[in-house]
Parts: C-alpha cells; structure tokens; sequence
C-alpha cells in the first residue's frame, strides 16, 4: 500500500482513489499508517478492538433489563424486535438494524460500554447496521474492519471541514454525521465505487440537514435513542439510492458538508444541546428531573 | 491544527452516556490525581454549570471518582467507583456550585487531600468529545490539554531558572511540544508546565527538583 497519503475534503479523497485505484476504506487505512507513523497491525487491532466493543454492545443490550441513569427511556429496542415475528411496516434487516441502534443508546444510557462513533449520542448508528447488514450478508471480519474505515474517512472530512459536536452544530452533527458515515459503509460493502459512497453520504445529510440537538433533561436519552434508529433507516435507504442510481449528485458531498456547517452555525443556542428548546422545553417534560422515573429515592 | 486520527472519530471506547459529562470528567480527575504525591485520603469536588446540573444523570460523579482511582474510560469499574473508593480509603464528596462564573460550562474543581496532609486543587474543563483543558492547578492559571505527559515545576520567579531545566531535558533526549511559564507571585513563585513526547524517570524528575530555586518538579503521566 502506498504511503504518504492525504486528503482534506471529498474531492481530494476522490482523486486519491481514482489514482492508485484503491477504496476509501483502503485510502483511510493508508492516511493513518503514512500520518501517525503507526505499524499497520497495530492500527488493525486497534479497529478490530472497536468492532468487538460495536458487536457486544449490541450483544449487552439485549440481556436482561437496563437500569436507565435518567429513565426518560427503557427497553423500546426489545419490543421494536418482536415486531419482526408480526410482519411489521418494516423489513427484516431495518427493524433488527434501528432496533439494535436503539439498544446501544439504552446500554450507553445505564453506564454499559460502548465505541464514540462519532459520538456518545450517535454512538448506536454505526453497531446497528453494521451487525444487521451482517446477519444478512455474512461478510468476514476483515471486510467489517475495512467498513469502520471506510466509515470513519467520512467522520474525520466532516469534524475537519465542518463539526461533529450537537453543542455546536445540532443533532444533524452527530445522528447526521453517524448516518452520512453508516451509509457510505454500507455502500463499499455491497460493492459501490468511491463516489457511490460519497453520494451515499451526502445524501444521508442531506435528509437530516437542520436537525436540532434538544435533549428532554440534558441528558443522552430521548429523543437520542429515537434518532439513532431513524439514522440508522436514513443510511440504509441513502446507500440503496446511491448503488442503484450511480455516484451524481446535484450537489456534491463537500457542498453538503459546507451547507451543513452554515446551517448548523444558525441554529440558536437553545436547540444547541443547552436543553433550554425544542423538545426538552415541552411543557410535559420540562419539570422533570432527570432520574426521577425510575429512582424514587424521594418516596 | 491538531491532525485527527480515524480513532478519533471511531472512538474512544468509553463507558456512557456521555463523552463530556462521563469520559471527559473522568480524564479531568485522572490529571488530578497525578498531582498527589502520596495515598488520596479525601476528595471534594465542585461542580460548575452543566456539570452541576446534569451530573447525576450522566454519571459525572462516578466518572471523577474513577479518575482519581486511574481508572480508563472505558473500565467498566467506572460503574461501581463510589464502592470502590470506599474500600480504598478515600473519603469523596460533591457540591453543586450555583449562579453565573466565568467558567467553561462543563467545569470541575478538585480539591484533594492528601495521607501526609498536603492539600492540592485543580480545576478542569470538558470542552466536548472527551476532550479537557486543565485552567488551575494549586491557585495558579494554566492552561494545558492534558493530552501529553507533562511536568509541572515550582520555583523561584527569577530570569534563568527555566533554562537548565531544557538543558536537562535536551541532555536525556526529550522533546519538548509545550512550554508556558507562569507566576504565582511576581518575583517570588513561578510556575512552569512543560509538555512533552516520552516517559520522565523518577531519577530525571528528581534531577529537575535539585536544580537551583526549584521547589518542587511533578510529574504527569497521561499516556
């Protein structure tokens, strides 16, 4: 693999792969070798290492019962499964992908471990398809691994060029980002080009653009869960699009990115993860104390 | 520009919910705890802003308490550090700081004492994604990312105390990324953070405290 590799937004990373014929996955994997000085198996392992914590995390969700730190959510990623066996709205390989992204966000909720991917509230996207889209196609680790890289260049060219923090750039930054980065996955997975997973991405944002970061009592539970789960339908349906209609888009990746940057800059402060808008203002909510659900140690 | 690795976006492994409120608290009180020469017989901790109104949901409090056990952020100890702390003799408790401060939202001051009854503080921001700025360490305005290994020297506030100390550091092929210089009174104290690639064994740490007009030299492991 060639070293000395770098690239700085979408276009650069689509010249690179076109030159030396190589995948973004590949691409990724080369920038992090060339730039960090790091050995290669070491970079693997450490990639490999976050698949493993993605997959129990999932695994880890479906024991048992969760005891939520603030309670506004519980056990919804179960019950969405057993939809399955009724022949639900929605296919096999959505519900069982939005079901698991809904239960990491129930364990990250209750202090169980998982990967920031790109963040702690976003962080059920990527294990949701990643280990649904599994179950359907059984690929082998390596190709998963290769995956997380492929993911994790649409990460690193959005938190360069744009944000991937809901405190400064809403919910579209973290959900939005995560599903930008699960689409073009899926669309390296399934055999799509370079600019195929690029479309796959910037399409994803494009249908989240101007989402609010409104957490009800501050904290990473709802509507977060919820969001994961569209997320997770949102690059589905986004790299399908892509494969079946080819890499084109009327605007291209990096422009989505910069108008996801504008937007996000506009958003006001309330609806910047401040729990003070949106959703968390709702007269229902608003006088809850996180917690308060579940703890009763005031009865 | 801080160049970003593909594990800082895939990552970092961390117990939830939060990179700010639980990952980034524990990495605040992790620095803290360096700062302690001896056993940890007590901590109190501060909260400011967000932290002292969202802390219970997010597990800030436990998260800080596995900071000052060293624990990772994505030790699942995290969970039960209240316990854990009990059993290793280490006395905690929390205060939610009210009113407006010019303080980063996500803001925590540790105060901690010591078995030889030394007394220590520090105060730490979360600034978002599990990454922090250490702002006060023992009374004196810093400011560092506690991202590298660092040491932290006391001395005499006179022109020409710093420069055998880079000498030294040259001498055992350290190479500096940081280095501020501050004073705690002028013409009396100064304090100086110096950040740097590599390990300092305990014999250069205690080279750097027997130079001249140094008080004291710690040093902070943080990778």
């Amino acid at each position: 693999m060639k070293h000395g590799l770098d690239f700085t937004n979408g276009a650069e990373l689509l010249a690179l792969c076109k030159e030396h014929e190589m995948t973004i996955s590949e691409a990724m994997f080369s920038r992090e070798v060339s730039k960090f000085g790091a050995d290669h198996e070491e970079v693997w392992a450490n990639m490999e290492k976050a698949l493993d914590v993605m997959r129990e995390s999932v695994r880890d969700s479906q024991k048992g019962d969760l005891k939520l730190l603030g309670g506004y959510i519980s056990g919804e990623s179960k019950k969405l499964l057993r939809r399955i066996e009724r022949k639900g709205a929605l296919g096999g390989m959505i519900s069982r992908a939005s079901a698991y992204a809904m239960g990491v966000l129930e364990l990250n909720a209750s202090m169980g471990r998982i990967v920031a991917a790109p963040t702690a509230g976003s962080s059920g996207v990527l294990p949701g398809v990643l280990v649904a889209i599994d179950e359907e196609f059984e690929f082998d680790d390596e190709s998963l691994v290769r995956a997380l890289f492929n993911a994790g260049a649409i990460g690193y060219i959005i938190s360069r060029n744009a944000t991937l923090a809901g405190a400064e750039g809403g919910c579209q930054a973290e959900v939005g980002a995560a599903s930008a980065m699960a689409a073009s996955m899926v669309c390296e997975l399934l055999g799509g080009s370079p600019e195929m997973c690029l479309a796959a991405a910037g399409d994803a944002i494009s249908n989240i653009l101007g989402l609010v970061c409104d957490p009800v009592g501050g904290l990473v539970e709802y509507p977060c869960q919820k969001r994961n789960a569209m997320g997770v339908a949102n690059a589905i349906i986004s790299a399908e699009i892509a494969l079946a209609t080819g890499g084109q888009r009327l605007v291209p990746f990096d422009e989505v990115i910069a108008a996801m940057y504008n937007v996000g800059r506009s958003i006001p402060y309330q609806l910047r993860e401040t729990a003070l808008g949106g959703l968390a203002a709702a007269p229902s909510v608003k006088n809850i104390k996180p917690g308060c659900a579940t703890c009763g140690g005031c009865k | 520009m801080k160049e970003l690795s593909v594990f800082d976006i895939i990552g970092p492994i961390m117990i939830g919910p939060s990179s700010s409120h639980t990952a980034g608290a524990l990495k605040i009180a992790r620095v803290a705890k360096m700062l302690a020469a001896t056993k940890i017989v007590k901590v109190h901790f501060k909260l400011f802003g967000s932290f002292a109104r969202t802390y219970r949901g997010h597990g800030t409090d436990r998260a800080l308490l596995a900071g000052i056990l060293g624990f990772d952020t994505g030790d699942y100890r995290v969970r039960d550090s209240f316990e854990l702390a009990t059993e290793a003799g280490i006395e905690y408790t929390f205060e939610e700081m009210d009113g407006e401060t010019d303080y980063h939202p996500n803001t925590v001051v540790i105060t901690i004492t010591e078995a030889n009854g030394d007394i220590c503080t520090l105060r730490g921001a979360s600034i978002g994604g599990g990454e922090i700025e250490i702002h006060e360490l023992n009374g004196c305005n810093v400011t560092f990312s506690g991202k590298n290994n660092a040491v932290l020297i006391r001395s005499k506030d006179r022109p020409g105390v710093i420069a055998p100390i880079i000498n030294l550091l040259a001498k055992h092929k350290i190479n500096i990324i940081n280095l501020n210089a501050y004073c705690e009174e002028r013409g009396l104290t100064g304090f100086t953070v110096v950040e740097f690639d590599g390990v300092l064994s305990p014999e250069v740490v205690k080279e750097i405290s027997n130079q001249p007009d140094v008080y004291s030299a710690t040093f902070l492991k943080v990778k």
